[in-house]
């Protein structure tokens, strides 16, 4: 092989983790359209959920591209394996109530937004600058509206400090897989097509410090990080949430509307 | 949500630079910044503005419906207060 091909396959692994991080996470976002608690933050959850379906579609295109075999964008998205999305645990997780879903996302965004600025200003690769250059305004807003939220609910009635502190114990733990990367991202980072990801946990952690300060949240103590969705070992949920994405193409294949 | 703690706000939007904020309609929340984000997933999806006000509809004082005809009707056979009634050269163009 030469080092081209292996900068290649490294790439296209990347960018397809990546892509099913944002998939799944507007996939589980979607599910609230029609049952969020109030109709303003219905359409501002179905807002979000289709930021990062765009972004996936468009990092889909773009592995399918890299990897040059034929598959589509579709192809990737819907009719892989559940050991074959490689998507971290954190964005699978089941939405809970309205505090687990919008921690859940300040989780996601204060890690995306400072990735996708980092790939926006320095990346090497033209294709997943434009990408950043999307995604970084996206995320912006999606970090903005959640860290207002999690405030709010932390330093709100007893019933949403209670709500919200509960999505801290049951989400925390997950967060450390955002940070650890992927052999491909390694790879990527060396090449200057993408950031260090262990470089953005301070700027996360200063900012999820800064939001539950506001918010009367104590930071915890994480002793055991769960791993391993970006080698394909996922929760039960996932199984669940592949179900119902892939139905439609499994039932009616090439179905296209 | 109880009504108490998301109030009732009135959205303006501003569509373009130099064009003034049109109401475009009211929505729950708990305060001012949240109401601005709310707008913004409410009324500016389709790329309907560049600028948001809200203001608490509490703090809104309405003419009375019923004194109607006294506010408006006077104004009804004024027609010469239309800027109508003068001859403008055509190089002016549309006013």
């Amino acid at each position: 092989m030469t080092g081209v091909a292996i900068v290649h396959s490294h790439l296209f692994e990347a960018v397809l983790q990546l892509a099913d991080d944002h998939l799944i996470l507007g996939h589980r976002v979607s599910e609230w359209c029609g049952h969020a608690p109030m109709l303003e933050e219905d359409l501002g959850l179905a807002n979000m959920a289709l930021d990062l379906l765009g972004q996936s579609r468009a990092l889909y295109a773009y592995a399918a591209e890299i990897e040059d075999a034929g598959r589509s964008e579709d192809d990737l998205a819907f009719l892989r394996v559940e050991r074959q999305y490689q998507n971290c645990l954190l964005v699978e997780r089941p939405n809970g109530d309205f505090a687990h879903s919008i921690l859940r996302q300040l989780y996601f965004a204060a890690f995306m937004h400072p990735f996708w600025h980092h790939v926006a200003a320095n990346s090497s690769d033209e294709t997943l600058r434009g990408i950043a250059g999307k995604a970084e305004k996206e995320m912006a807003y999606h970090l903005r509206h959640s860290a207002e939220w999690v405030v709010r609910l932390g330093d709100g009635t007893d019933e949403s400090a209670k709500r919200v502190k509960e999505a801290v114990d049951a989400l925390h733990h997950y967060t450390d897989e955002l940070f650890q990367g992927s052999s491909a991202m390694t790879a990527c980072a060396e090449n200057g097509v993408l950031p260090d990801v262990e470089t953005l946990r301070p700027s996360w952690t200063s900012t999820i410090a800064d939001v539950f300060a506001h918010g009367q949240l104590a930071m915890p103590e994480v002793a055991h990080p769960q791993t391993g969705g970006r080698m394909g070992e996922h929760g039960e949920e996932m199984g669940h949430i592949l179900h119902e994405l892939q139905y439609m193409q499994r039932t009616y294949p090439n179905l296209q509307w | 949500m109880p009504d108490t703690m998301t109030p009732l706000w009135e959205v303006f939007i501003r569509p373009r630079n130099g064009l003034h904020h049109k109401h475009v309609g009211s929505l729950h929340a708990a305060d001012a910044s949240l109401a601005i984000q709310s707008a913004r997933d409410v009324y500016t999806r389709r790329g309907e503005g560049n600028s948001i006000w809200v203001v608490p509809s509490s703090q809104i004082s309405a003419s009375d419906p019923s004194s109607g005809k006294e506010m408006f009707d006077p104004a009804d056979d004024k027609v010469y207060r239309h800027p109508t009634f003068y001859d403008i050269p055509d190089e002016v163009g549309n006013m």
